[in-house]
């Protein structure tokens, strides 16, 4: 088998762009579980919501107002669309996950899984399973632009950055501010930090809005790249699960890196062994869970 | 001891308190006047790190009725409570690991004014300073009691939930406390100390209440603590 480097850099930067994604989600997963001790099974329904607010925004949004020639923009549904989805998942933490908290953890996956289930068959109700293409990418974002090793979509390159970004400053907001303080101490023992002054049960309304709000900003970034589909969520989640279980829940940068270097080993694998590419990561799911149960960045409990 | 009596900051009547199945106080009464050192002595298991608790509401469920500075709180929640003055220093310390410990000791916000600035704290707790970039939990056990302590201090709360703060700790350090506690009083804190070690209490408090299997069974002023001590040893069990 011949390998060129270029072939094995340009799987790599697929990869990267696939493992963004992933750490933008396992990182929203994780924040919510650290406060929440929930797991969101509904974590890939908001992602695929938010590409649908991005979609419905660019092409129904007008007709249904009145003024066919309106489109939400691209850059208008980044900001739109996780605050329309933060929002519902506030309204979700606040009729229902607010009840679950005095009962087995257990109960909070199976209402999330509920809900995810729901979302997805109304979404297949309306619209088509494989997929509509999402045509709001902004003029300045087309193209291919010249990395000297290949050609690289301007789109992917884009996504790809302020994926990382957006990671980077929610890391940030965590580990080194003030809010992030309360967060941390929070997940580690929230009646005592109530005890303190803080009102913690809007601190965690708030961080199931922010967790949401997260997929649903890697759900508009991934719009014109992937197809918009009801079922691009649970298509993504089952991977994103892994890529928890691999890292652990415990830290915010141990997700962000796991994401980021499983994507890109699927990316390899493509390269070096294609038939495995869609299996690694589980994988090495099941080789990190006999040799480290708790996750390469976790903590045993 | 204050020469008038003072107002009450802290009133408790008839406070029931339940975790799960079991009922763990019943029925307890009992008061705190503005600037007093009150200790609740008892066995472990007696109840008294429980009346804390309930006093900020960190019980499964509590009845009866608890007044700080004159306002109801049974139907509160912790956070409103404790923005009502109540500073609280739990027996595990709650020291956060994921937290350095300028971090640590910042944390609680400030709910009133009139609590002391982070340069006295630092003043009064010299090695905290030095280590204000290490990790909460690296510091030693007293270290972390001070932090513990520290952190109540800055925010404005006058009355001072403290549990069991001597607790495993080197006599120099029990002497430090028995000497910051001297200082807080004298600058006008209201304290509740739970403690298991009695001559740290007998020597600072001016009442104290002795707890037992979940109720009050006396209440001993200072000056009658000589005459009472025989049956005192009986309910402590030493």
């Amino acid at each position: 088998m011949h390998l060129s480097y270029q072939m094995v850099l340009a799987q790599l930067m697929l990869g990267l762009n696939n493992g963004a994604f992933y750490a933008i989600l396992s990182l929203g997963l994780a924040v919510i579980f650290g406060l929440l001790n929930i797991i969101n099974f509904a974590h890939g329904a908001f992602y695929m919501l938010g590409a649908f607010v991005a979609l419905i925004g660019y092409t129904k949004l007008g007709p249904l107002l009145g003024m066919p020639d309106f489109h939400m923009n691209y850059w208008a549904a980044l900001l739109i669309s996780p605050l329309v989805v933060g929002l519902l998942g506030v309204l979700i933490e606040k009729t229902m996950l607010k009840r679950l908290y005095k009962v087995d953890h257990l109960y909070g996956l199976l209402l999330t899984f509920g809900l995810a289930l729901i979302l997805q068959g109304i979404f297949t109700n309306y619209f088509n399973v494989s997929g509509t293409s999402y045509n709001g990418k902004p003029e300045i974002l087309r193209g291919v632009v010249n990395l000297k090793f290949m050609m690289f979509p301007t789109y992917r390159l884009w996504s790809i950055g302020l994926s990382l970004g957006v990671c980077f400053v929610t890391w940030f907001a965590i580990e080194r501010t003030k809010l992030g303080s309360y967060l941390r101490a929070g997940t580690e023992n929230p009646g005592l930090v109530q005890a303190f002054g803080v009102n913690v049960p809007l601190m965690i309304t708030l961080t199931y809005g922010f967790g949401v709000g997260l997929a649903a900003f890697a759900g508009v970034v991934a719009a014109p790249i992937y197809s918009v589909s009801p079922i691009m969520g649970s298509e993504m989640i089952i991977t994103v699960f892994a890529v928890v279980v691999i890292g652990g829940m415990g830290s915010i940068m141990g997700s962000i890196w796991t994401g980021l270097s499983l994507g890109m080993l699927e990316g390899l694998t493509k390269v070096i062994y294609p038939p495995a590419a869609n299996t690694v990561i589980f994988f090495m799911m099941i080789l990190v869970l006999l040799i480290k149960p708790a996750g390469l960045f976790g903590k045993e409990q | 001891m204050p020469e008038a009596p003072a107002k009450e900051l802290l009133s408790i009547s008839n406070l029931h308190a339940h975790y799960g199945e079991s009922h763990i106080l019943h029925g307890i009464d009992l008061s705190v006047r503005q600037g007093e050192l009150v200790t609740l002595l008892g066995r472990n298991g007696a109840g008294r790190t429980t009346i804390l608790k309930s006093i900020l509401g960190l019980v499964e469920r509590r009845t009866g009725s608890i007044r700080v500075a004159g306002q109801e709180t049974i139907k509160l929640p912790p956070f409103r409570i404790a923005r009502l003055g109540v500073g609280y220093c739990p027996e595990e310390r709650g020291i956060f690991s994921r937290l350095n410990v300028e971090e640590n000791l910042l944390l609680p916000p400030i709910i009133k004014s009139g609590g002391m600035s982070l340069t006295e704290i630092y003043e009064l707790f010299t090695n905290l300073l030095e280590r204000k970039k290490s990790m909460g939990t690296s510091l030693s056990g007293g270290e972390q009691q001070m932090l513990a302590m520290a952190r109540i201090l800055r925010t404005g709360a006058d009355l001072l939930l403290l549990d069991e703060i001597t607790e495993g700790l080197a006599p120099v350090i029990v002497q430090a406390l028995g000497k910051l506690i001297r200082q807080l009083k004298k600058r006008g804190f209201t304290i509740i100390l739970v403690e298991q070690n009695f001559h740290f209490a007998a020597d600072l408090a001016d009442r104290h209440y002795v707890v037992d299997h979940g109720t009050i069974v006396e209440m001993i002023p200072m000056e009658a603590l000589g005459a009472s001590m025989d049956r005192l040893s009986g309910y402590l069990g030493v």
